[in-house]
């Protein structure tokens, strides 16, 4: 080899670092770049609504008074209720995975939960409208009306549509992210402490919870707020059943909506500009918020992950 | 320590087994539940017309999405062509450069966030960016917004996949006085292959589902796609429009769509699983 081509190789070398660093700061530029673009293309409604943008449930195109709250406390409690579901649930599905079944169980039963994670948001939508809406007001919500009737959490006409559905829909799309982290943590358990556990005569569920679920608990934080950051944005499926209401009701019955949803429903037909700019930092609401959950999970994860010292 | 009957604990022991059995169960009915209900539904409104013919106004029969199919596939396409490339580079990067800079870090970080940003922001900042300052709604707009859901995506799973190539294999090809670009797209790259594969087939998979980011982008028509630059028919958004429609026939054609829709995501994803475990073995 001459000398003449070694420049040449090293110029090359220079060049397609240079053009993988540029790839690799695209992803970072994208993210400041939604940043700025949303307060930019929201500045009308921030300059005319300012904080109380955040507090007043007012939603009105025709006078242009436009309020977050009603939309706030949608997305709120709807990733609530979602949670609430799908934590317990998963972790009890992880435990099932990882101390009770064998390979040969927990393998294809691993698969399928985790093959709920691959169905589009929009089948969700349209198995939750046509499907699980009528299924919940024929039979769910008239039960829970009956005998949880009198709290005004549960009041109200069995719609079918509304807040609890578009929870737990919520909470099955979920399900699979958390189940996989919290599977993840509880196969870093080292099991020379199970067995010992074992080896001192406890049951499953004493090793499970006395020995797994203190490993597992930090690694349940993260999981949380990964799935809680799914859930607080999801679109699609929510907009098909939560009734898209702009107003705040007590009961979960009752048809309401999320950001999301109102974005997805609204969003075309926004013809004013200040209509259009209110939707917009609706929207930049939403990233804030998800960005935060983002950075303490990330944040979290790591931590645990040197503590625990293996790949999560 | 109170002392608890053996007849207890393992009773106890018992339901939560019960319990968790359960719980698993409930995930796979749900699983075969949705899964069933859109084969159901979906197969009825499946025929000739459905992929010939273009959609017809509400109480006329024989109406199609093929429109919506071609416009579909080919904004993934393009959102492919842009997003695949760049998540390659951006993973080689992380795995090849920066694997303890400070920069990579940042990148690292950033393609966390990234993936976990709602779809439907994508499609927001996309519309600020592209819609409002070219005028008009399009394929090109809804082709990128799919692309920055891609990138990440495909940033994370290269960079995994590269660092599984062993160390050994660099040095020695480096050692030859082969070219570092050479090494990792020759080497590395060959011997990642079906995890790239898999990767690549799992974000096509993610954004071909996608229609939050469509909403606000390319929108939809119930023509023929004549360019890029004007909206794009696409089934996710045909599937959206339909469904809210009160008419039967729409909603049918919504459920052959969504059939459509969740055998081509689902077969992508069960066939980079199994690549990926036939490779890893």
């Amino acid at each position: 080899m001459n000398v003449k081509s070694t420049v040449a190789v090293k110029q090359w070398d220079g060049i397609f670092k240079g053009v993988t660093v540029c790839s690799a700061g695209l992803v970072f530029v994208v993210m400041v770049g939604i940043l700025l673009q949303l307060i930019d293309s929201s500045s009308l409604s921030i300059q005319k609504f300012g904080f109380h943008f955040l507090m007043s449930d007012a939603w009105n195109p025709v006078s242009e008074n436009f309020g977050a709250a009603s939309s706030i406390f949608g997305t709120l409690v709807s990733t609530f209720i979602a949670m609430i579901i799908a934590v317990p649930l998963s972790v009890v599905i992880a435990l099932f995975l990882v101390e009770l079944t064998p390979p040969s169980v927990s393998k294809p039963v691993g698969g399928a939960i985790e093959l709920l994670a691959a169905i589009p948001s929009i089948i969700y939508g349209m198995w939750g409208l046509f499907v699980f809406a009528p299924f919940m007001a024929d039979y769910v919500q008239p039960f829970l009306g009956n005998i949880l009737g009198f709290l005004p959490l549960f009041s109200g006409p069995p719609m079918g549509i509304g807040m609890l559905t578009a929870g737990m829909i919520l909470a099955l799309m979920i399900l699979p992210f958390i189940t996989a982290v919290m599977r993840d943590v509880f196969q870093m358990v080292p099991s020379v402490v199970k067995e010992s556990a074992y080896g001192m005569g406890s049951t499953t569920w004493e090793v499970m919870s006395k020995v797994t679920m203190k490993y597992g608990i930090k690694g349940l934080l993260g999981a949380s707020f990964l799935g809680l950051g799914r859930a607080i944005g999801e679109t699609m499926a929510v907009t098909f059943v939560i009734g898209n209401d702009h107003s705040i009701s007590a009961s979960l019955f009752s048809p309401s909506n999320s950001i999301a949803s109102t974005l997805a429903n609204e969003f075309t037909e926004a013809s004013e500009p200040l209509y259009l700019s209110a939707l917009v930092e609706l929207g930049l609401v939403l990233f804030v918020v998800t960005l935060i959950i983002q950075i303490v999970a990330q944040v979290w994860v790591k931590r645990l992950q040197k503590q625990m010292g293996a790949g999560l | 320590m109170i002392r608890r009957s053996m007849h207890g604990r393992k009773s106890l022991d018992l339901v939560v087994k019960g319990f968790s059995s359960l719980a698993a169960l409930v995930g796979i009915t749900f699983l075969a539940w949705i899964l069933y209900e859109v084969l159901k539904r979906g197969i009825t409104a499946i025929d000739w017309n459905f992929f010939t013919k273009l959609p017809v106004p509400p109480g006329i029969e024989g109406g199609g999405v093929a429109n919506a199919i071609i416009g579909t596939f080919s904004m993934i396409l393009v959102a492919v062509a842009i997003g695949v490339p760049l998540g390659l580079l951006a993973g080689i990067y992380l795995s090849e450069f920066g694997r303890n800079s400070r920069f990579g870090e940042l990148v690292r970080f950033a393609t966390n966030v990234m993936m976990g940003i709602p779809s439907i922001i994508i499609g927001l900042f996309v519309y600020t960016l592209m819609v409002l300052r070219m005028g008009n709604f399009s394929g090109w707009a809804g082709a990128v917004s799919l692309a920055i859901i891609m990138l990440p995506v495909m940033g994370r799973t290269t960079e995994d996949m590269l660092s599984l190539v062993p160390n050994s294999l660099r040095e020695s090809a480096l050692a030859l006085g082969a070219p570092r670009w050479k090494v990792t797209l020759d080497i590395v790259f060959r011997g990642a292959k079906s995890g790239l594969i898999t990767g690549s087939l799992l974000a096509i998979a993610r954004v071909s589902g996608e229609t939050a980011p469509l909403l606000f982008t390319a929108l939809n028509s119930p023509y023929w796609a004549k360019s890029f630059n004007g909206p794009i028919p696409n089934l996710t958004v045909t599937i959206f429009n339909y469904a809210m429609s009160p008419y039967a026939d729409w909603q049918r054609i919504a459920w052959g769509a969504s059939l459509l829709i969740m055998v081509m995501v689902l077969l992508m994803t069960v066939v980079a699983r199994t690549l990926f475990k036939e490779a890893s073995r």
